[in-house]
């Protein structure tokens, strides 16, 4: 195959991950038809949420390689950038999401360098801290942030228009999770993206040839936290309440095994992987006290049969790229 | 002006001296070659010039600058450029992009503009592509670009390393054994990568155990024992220098053995 051959195809590639994102759209713009009341709104609404949270551990875990069993943290501080700044500092409420979202980037940031030294486990154990440290923190200031009883979170209001209920909520997160996936996929077929992917399979040949390591998985790691702040900023908005489960150990396990689950390195996987953890756990409130019991059956079983995660095993059987 | 040089380099481990003393200058445009029996210190040598390894004494010059601190991606950045013996693949991604990760010195977006995917982006990885595609072809590997590069033969690795090497425009190229795990045929298309490859200007320094294609490429060897400097000259000096020989294959063969490396 001569060199523009090849060239000419590369180009088809590119703009068939412009279109790849069509679908999703089309399941968002649909999906609604198919909800008999406010609380299927409410559930899709938990799922892209969570979505974004995940897909920006995705880019972090999934491409860079790096784990981070803290990332509920940014969570927490989205979520509490918005209780805090409207009720205690008189900042109004999107301006606060706009300052918590560049605060978890500040945090990630200085967090960063000295943890993102660390590898594998060790790593692990670090961000683990990190998370556990944030919880606490949003616990025991009560005069901030309620303690533990948590506080309530003033709606944003634009104009006229309150953004009150499932339904509106379903729209802006889905939306949400739209724009994020494109950022995503931007990034993934860029220089940075392809240095992050290439650090995860070699560091050192990534240094040999040019790749500031330790810089690009700190830029990494700041986009992913912002993705997490601003999931958390809406997971309080939709819940008009906050409470330091929101950043919470449990909490940083979800994302990671929405992750794990959807598929490492997979956009979709990350739809996927927390619309299985956000839905079934409602899907299967019927077994009572065996519900728990099922979904970790059900979890194994997938981690089992579909190893890669829902999304990359599903399409190597298919025969198919996907996103 | 010499393109690499070597000063007095040294280092321990554990009490064990790898590498002890060595000094060499590699003149530009050559092929220089490092050669000795396993454990003689050559991949150390080259983990101490490409700044894997922090030597213990000495220092290493790079275009006449004192480099023997930098860190790889500096001197990644300063135009040198190394492959690996037990090769450091891109494995998830394809083989075109394992290329293109080599330009990345050569590519300047930030973040931001990746993120939104500005059209310099969509300009620089056009550019990008056309560089590594070509990089690709010169090694002979232009049908495997889309390849997952996981999915490809060990010979056709070793290939792609070198690609992507070349790919960040080194003026320096260190090759660790590229012909190691290869058979005759790949190690003669090696042997004519590296040709074309000095062709284009780049000094390239080689450590290899194949003694055919040293001897075939290199303008100048230089033996190592024990992490010392046992010998250096031009290929022919160095195949009849009988402390060589005697390090080679021991001092009763010595005789045959001029004869079989010749």
């Amino acid at each position: 195959m001569s060199v523009h051959a090849l060239l000419e195809r590369f180009r088809l590639l590119r703009r068939h991950r412009l279109i790849s994102l069509m679908p999703l759209a089309a399941i968002i713009l649909l999906m609604p038809l198919l909800f008999p009341s406010a609380y299927y709104f409410r559930v899709a609404a938990l799922v892209y949420i969570f979505a974004v949270a995940s897909l920006g551990l995705n880019l972090l875990m999934g491409f860079a390689g790096q784990v981070s069993l803290g990332h509920a943290g940014f969570m927490g501080i989205g979520a509490y950038a918005v209780a805090i700044g409207p009720t205690h500092l008189g900042i109004p409420p999107l301006f606060s999401f706009v300052l918590g979202a560049m605060l978890s980037a500040l945090v990630a940031f200085v967090v960063g360098r000295p943890i993102l030294r660390l590898k594998g486990h060790y790593l692990a154990v670090a961000t683990l801290g990190f998370g556990l440290l944030l919880a606490i923190v949003f616990a025991n200031e009560a005069n901030w942030t309620g303690g533990p009883d948590g506080m309530t979170v003033p709606g944003i209001v634009l104009h006229d228009w309150p953004l009150r209920g499932a339904a509106t909520w379903y729209w802006i997160s889905a939306f949400s999770f739209l724009v994020g996936a494109m950022l995503a996929l931007n990034l993934i077929d860029s220089p940075t993206g392809r240095a992050l992917r290439a650090i995860h399979d070699s560091e050192i040949a990534a240094r040999v040839i040019g790749i500031d390591v330790a810089q690009k998985k700190l830029v990494i790691f700041v986009v992913s936290s912002v993705y997490a702040s601003v999931a958390g900023s809406y997971f309080a908005l939709i819940n008009g309440f906050v409470t330091p489960d929101v950043s919470g150990f449990l909490r940083s396990i979800e994302l990671v095994a929405m992750v794990v689950l959807g598929g490492m390195g997979s956009v979709v996987g990350s739809l996927v992987g927390s619309a299985v953890l956000v839905v079934l756990p409602q899907a299967l409130t019927f077994l009572q006290e065996y519900e728990h019991m099922v979904l970790g059956l059900i979890v194994m079983g997938v981690m089992i049969f579909l190893r890669g995660g829902i999304v990359p095993s599903l399409a190597a059987a298919l025969g198919g790229r996907h996103p | 002006m010499n393109v690499l040089s070597a000063e007095r380099l040294t280092i321990a481990f554990g009490g064990v001296r790898a590498i002890d003393g060595v000094s060499f200058d590699v003149a530009p445009g050559i092929v220089f070659s490092i050669i000795g029996p396993n454990g003689a210190g050559k991949t150390t040598l080259f983990n101490l010039i490409s700044g894997l390894c922090l030597p213990d004494d000495g220092r290493v010059r790079l275009c006449g600058e004192d480099v023997t601190a930098l860190a790889p991606e500096q001197l990644a950045r300063r135009g040198l450029s190394r492959t690996f013996q037990n090769l450091q693949i891109f494995a998830r991604l394809t083989a075109l992009e394992n290329v293109m990760v080599g330009r990345h010195r050569h590519e300047a977006t930030g973040i931001a503009a990746d993120l939104l995917h500005l059209p310099a982006v969509g300009r620089q990885n056009r550019r990008t592509r056309e560089a590594a595609a070509a990089s690709l072809a010169r090694v002979g590997l232009g049908d495997m670009a889309e390849r997952p590069a996981g999915s490809l033969s060990y010979g056709a690795l070793k290939r792609l390393e070198i690609a992507r090497a070349l790919a960040s425009e080194p003026t320096v190229l260190l090759l660790d054994e590229p012909a190691a795990g290869c058979n005759p045929t790949e190690t003669r298309e090696i042997e004519d990568i590296i040709r074309s490859i000095v062709g284009d200007g780049v000094t390239v320094v080689l450590v290899e155990h194949d003694m055919r294609l040293v001897m075939n490429v290199s303008d100048r060897i230089h033996v190592l024992a024990n992490g010392c400097t046992l010998a250096e000259g031009a290929a022919a000096e160095v195949r009849t220098n009988p402390a060589v020989i005697e390090t080679y294959l021991g001092v009763h063969s010595a005789r045959e053995a001029a004869g079989a490396v010749g």
